[in-house]
């Protein structure tokens, strides 16, 4: 096709805009709301360039684009195609929100350094974006490495003795294991196929021994650390001192979907699906994931921490994300696939209400929340359908996701999958329904907070409003997602 | 034609700067400041123009001095690999000078004048060492770049001279080491030339001759010697350590790297792949021992509290990479290697700097002296967080490239000991730098861990300190980005036949 119905730089751009709003944020720190103006409009820009190219995409089509010849052989490039656009639409428009929210909750709390917050906000937005449209491997890992790094400052905010033990966990866990796995798998990758493109056909040649792959796929997976299998996860709840729009966006949204987003390529791009079920390598996927999910979330159901307790359901819904993919049928990956859009929406949702929470009242902790539905019952109703969709009910959008994944599991003859999938949404349902219910329905006596609405600030109760009634929305017209999904299999 | 005599004169003009500012210099600080500053830019751009003519045409260029023929005559043979190695030493000596006008005063207040003559001097050697085409040549330049490094190095902080004094005895063994190895092969072939060398020793009995195998081996360790390669670095972090601000930043980067480069070209512009990998039998042996020297570097350098101790066994680590590189019998090993000298003189420079700023305006070179650096010396901090991404080998920066290619050749030979090595040191490095950003980014905390609020003021390093730093740190993003350009254009025809 000769005329494109987009910019032709428009995935490098929708990269670079938040970087070069940087400057812009550093430069009007003596003025907050001219500062705020800049990331709002780099995130409205960035948006409306992920959008010119979703009906492109949605037809089937992708599109390449060429950054930098920087080895011989092996260029840094731009590929956007279904599964790209889904991640990437998820992060811009959770930006925009998690940007009004940040607004609030900042200055409501008189955090210090602000400026330095929202640049590096910036930063970590664009590298996201730029994993979302890696065009191979080594873009993906540069990208990646740029994440790690820009969020440190974010997650080491307070600058106090927690934030640096916080901080150490979490660049000890990813870079750690980026370097020390990820990196040589690549290495050896490149070295065994000569490619490092993803091909849904996969790049590796019959010749390579299944030991090979079954290593190769276990250094992948614990590689991308981001993605939080364990025994790699503790980065997760250490990372919760940052401040909350930062463990909202980040870690439920963009560093955490980075990793799962990087290991689904590897797995659906490297490995591809047909050798995955092939060689049975499916299993050992499985197997991890399955683990994973059903520790964490036992170990949810023992926290009194909320943000705590959200981090380790979010390591359980990460795996179950990766479980979807590990199935290795069309409707399990379709439906791992969509499960991060699905679930960022919901756990986003969630992290909003608990920040709203701590601005209103300081309370961290949900022994301390009996009966705060009626002194914030916008906010406790938005983390009732929250919760809704990462438990996996309707009308939230995690339902739609679940069942593909579910029906996935059957088309794979795993029938135990099938049981892991339902054990963790009971669990899921036992460790959130309880704070719903009892934050609405207790008795005076109970109660821990008078009888009288008083929500936070107007910015921090709307964007969990919004992200809830995007996920019921989802429920109900799912076909955006689904069709970007859809088309990684045409 | 200037061009054509380009390759003399970049020796040539430090040497000549460097008799200038004896004679003329004695009273006047800026003018031994301007003169240094002449000659090294004089020297860069007579390696920019050689290393433009090398890239033109294809074969090496052969400068005879006086016009007399080898073997009898001395000759400066550039081919890619010196070409490179010339434009980067040269480079990161012009960068040194400018970043020396304001430490030298602070520093050798009363010697400027003698201190820039040995400047040029090391310079000059230094360049010579890499522009020649003759074994004896390099060991006599060898000794002009060692005495003058003599004499920097024992003007600098505490026990100094102490150290100097150390390096003196172990260098001396080195270059008699070196000159021993060349005597044998001298009376063996009875030439120097090292073109001449290489036929004379491509005969088969020269390959079974015992004379020439121990010449090899003499000549090999008076190198590593020479680098600091484990075992035989104990002279090398007390000394360069202890130096002044400008020294260490001239001689760290600098000394090792053409070592490893002088190491290269004998290994196989005077012997041959063959005969040091199939006639001779410790490949196996070399790329262990550069693993150790890796892990050991690279856990001593965790085990510092100075910064610039702490930045020399990191450079010592940097040594195994190169010698593990070019002995792992494999192009992509190799290429790895050469451009990992590039990359890592512009890193270890970089870094040199800016911690040479920190101890300008802190006057202390403990980790300690990093305390609040984000917002004291912001531009210092990027510049030493770059070149700290570089070390650890994030890309783009050129650091992860080097890497790159340095574990691809250990994986398509098999030696995974040395990926294992080089990723090791990759996730020590990251703890050693991340350790000094927690020291600069927190302050010190009170009982309850809250941050004690600290009133850092805006003091930045002079201009002239600034901006070679800032150049330094940009090279490494651009080499790092210029990758396939370096790879096509240099290293790939750096790269010895039967490799």
């Amino acid at each position: 096709m000769d005329h494109l119905p987009f910019i032709s730089a428009a995935p490098a751009l929708a990269i670079l805009v938040s970087l070069a709003a940087v400057p812009l944020i550093a430069l009007s720190s003596k003025i907050p709301n001219l500062r705020e103006f800049w990331t709002l409009a780099a995130g409205v820009v960035k948006l409306l360039l992920v959008l010119s190219m979703a009906g492109w995409i949605l037809a089937g089509n992708t599109y390449v684009y060429e950054i930098w010849d920087i080895l011989p052989g092996l260029s840094l490039k731009l590929r956007v195609d279904g599964f790209g656009m889904l991640f990437a639409l998820v992060a811009s428009t959770l930006w925009i929100v998690t940007s009004i929210y940040s607004i609030g909750y900042m200055r409501s709390e008189n955090e210090h350094a602000q400026t330095r917050f929202f640049c590096f906000f910036a930063v970590a937005l664009s590298a996201t974006i730029g994993v979302a449209f890696a065009g191979n491997l080594l873009t993906l890992y540069l990208f990646y490495e740029k994440l790690s790094l820009s969020t440190y400052p974010l997650v080491t905010h307070h600058q106090d003795r927690e934030g640096r033990g916080g901080g150490r966990k979490y660049l000890t866990y990813l870079l750690g294991t980026s370097i020390g796995l990820a990196l040589p798998a690549m290495l050896i990758t490149y070295h065994l196929t000569g490619s490092l493109e993803f091909s849904s056909l996969g790049v590796f040649p019959e010749t390579v021994s299944k030991s090979t792959l079954v290593v190769l796929l276990l250094m992948f997976m614990f590689g991308f650390s981001k993605a939080g299998l364990m025994p790699f996860h503790s980065w997760l709840p250490g990372a919760m001192v940052a401040p909350t729009p930062v463990s909202a966006l980040l870690h439920a949204v963009a560093v955490v979907k980075v990793g799962v987003f990087s290991v689904l390529r590897v797995l659906t791009g490297i490995f591809g699906i047909d050798l995955l079920a092939g060689q049975d390598l499916n299993t050992i996927v499985c197997g991890v994931a399955a683990f994973t999910v059903i520790v964490s979330s036992c170990i949810a159901l023992s926290q009194d921490n909320l943000k705590r307790l959200l981090a380790f359901s979010t390591v359980g819904q990460l795996a179950y994300i990766i479980l979807g993919a590990g199935l290795a049928t069309k409707l399990g990956v379709t439906g791992s696939m969509l499960h991060i859009s699905m679930h960022a929406y919901s756990k986003i949702t969630l992290f909003f209400c608990a920040g709203a929470i701590f601005v209103a009242t300081g309370k961290k902790y949900i022994s301390q929340m009996v009966g705060i539905g009626k002194r914030m019952p916008v906010t406790m109703f938005a983390f009732f359908v929250g919760s809704l969709g990462v438990i996996g009910l309707p009308p939230a959008g995690g339902f739609i996701s679940k069942l593909i994944m579910v029906r996935g599991a059957l088309d794979a003859d795993m029938a135990w999958v099938l049981g892991v999938y339902l054990t963790s949404s009971f669990l899921n349902a036992a460790y959130f329904l309880p704070i719903v219910y009892r934050a609405f329905f207790c008795t005076a006596d109970e109660s821990m907070f008078e009888d009288k609405v008083s929500e936070a600030p107007i910015f921090c109760w709307l964007p969990p409003v919004i992200t809830a009634t995007i996920s019921v929305v989802l429920f109900f017209c799912p076909w955006l997602y689904l069709g970007f999904a859809n088309v990684m299999f045409q | 034609m200037m061009s054509a005599q380009a390759p003399i004169l970049i020796l040539l003009i430090p040497l000549l700067c460097g008799l200038a500012i004896t004679l003329v210099a004695q009273k006047s600080k800026n003018l031994a400041f301007f003169l240094i500053l002449i000659g090294m830019i004089g020297s860069f751009s007579a390696a920019c123009s050689t290393l433009i003519q090398v890239l033109q045409g294809s074969a090496p260029i052969h400068y005879r001095l006086g016009g007399w023929p080898p073997p009898f005559g001395i000759e400066l043979v550039i081919d890619h690999l010196n070409a490179m190695v010339l434009f980067i030493v040269s480079g990161s000596a012009l960068l040194t000078a400018v970043y020396s006008r304001n430490t030298v005063i602070v520093e050798i207040p009363d010697r400027v004048h003698h201190y820039y003559t040995l400047y040029a001097l090391l310079v000059s050697g230094l360049l010579g060492m890499v522009a020649t085409g003759d074994a004896f040549n390099l060991y006599v330049l060898l000794e002009i770049s060692a005495l003058s490094s003599y004499a920097l190095l024992a003007r600098g902080r505490g026990l100094a001279y102490l150290s100097t004094f150390k390096y003196i005895i172990i260098g001396t063994i080195g270059a008699s080491f070196y000159l021993l190895g060349v005597g044998y092969l001298y009376i063996k072939t009875g030439t120097l030339n090292m073109a001449d060398l290489s036929q004379m020793l491509a005969s088969p009995d020269m390959k079974e001759s015992v004379s020439i195998k121990t010449g090899f081996v003499l000549i090999i360790i008076g190198v590593w010697v020479k680098m600091g390669f484990f075992p035989l670095h104990g002279w090398l972090p007390n000394c360069y350590s202890r130096a002044s601000t400008t020294t260490s930043c001239l001689i760290a980067p600098l000394m090792t790297k053409v070592s490893i480069y002088v190491m290269i070209r004998l290994m196989f512009s005077v012997f041959s792949v063959d005969y040091v990998f199939n006639t001779l039998q410790f490949q196996q042996a070399v790329v262990w021992m550069a693993c150790i020297a890796i892990v050991a570097g690279s856990i001593s350098a965790l085990a510092q509290q100075d910064l610039k101790r702490m930045l020399c066994y990191i450079v010592l680590a940097e040594v195994g990479y190169m010698v593990g590189g070019v002995w792992l019998m494999n192009s992509n090993g190799f290429a790895g290697a050469v451009y990992h000298i590039m990359s890592d003189v512009m890193m270890t420079l970089c870094l040199f700097m800016a911690v040479g700023a920190v101890i300008y305006k802190t006057g202390d070179s403990s980790l300690e002296s990093m305390r609040g650096i984000f917002r004291k010396m912001p531009v210092t901090a990027t510049a030493f967080l770059i070149g700290g991404f570089s070390i650890i080998g994030i890309p783009p920066t050129c650091g992860f490239f080097s890497k790159w290619y340095l574990i691809t050749g250990a994986v398509e030979t098999g030696q995974y000991h040395f990926m294992i090595a080089l990723l090791f040191s990759s996730l020590v490095n990251a703890v050693l730098f991340f350790r000094i950003i927690e020291i600069g980014f927190f302050n010190r905390f009170d009982d309850s861990g809250h941050g004690i609020h600290q009133k850092f003021e805006f003091s930045e390093a002079p201009v002239m300190m600034l901006a070679p730093m800032l150049i330094c740190a940009a090279s490494l993003l651009v080499i790092g980005l210029y990758t396939s350009f370096i790879l096509r254009n240099i290293v790939q025809w750096t790269i010895p036949a039967g490799l």
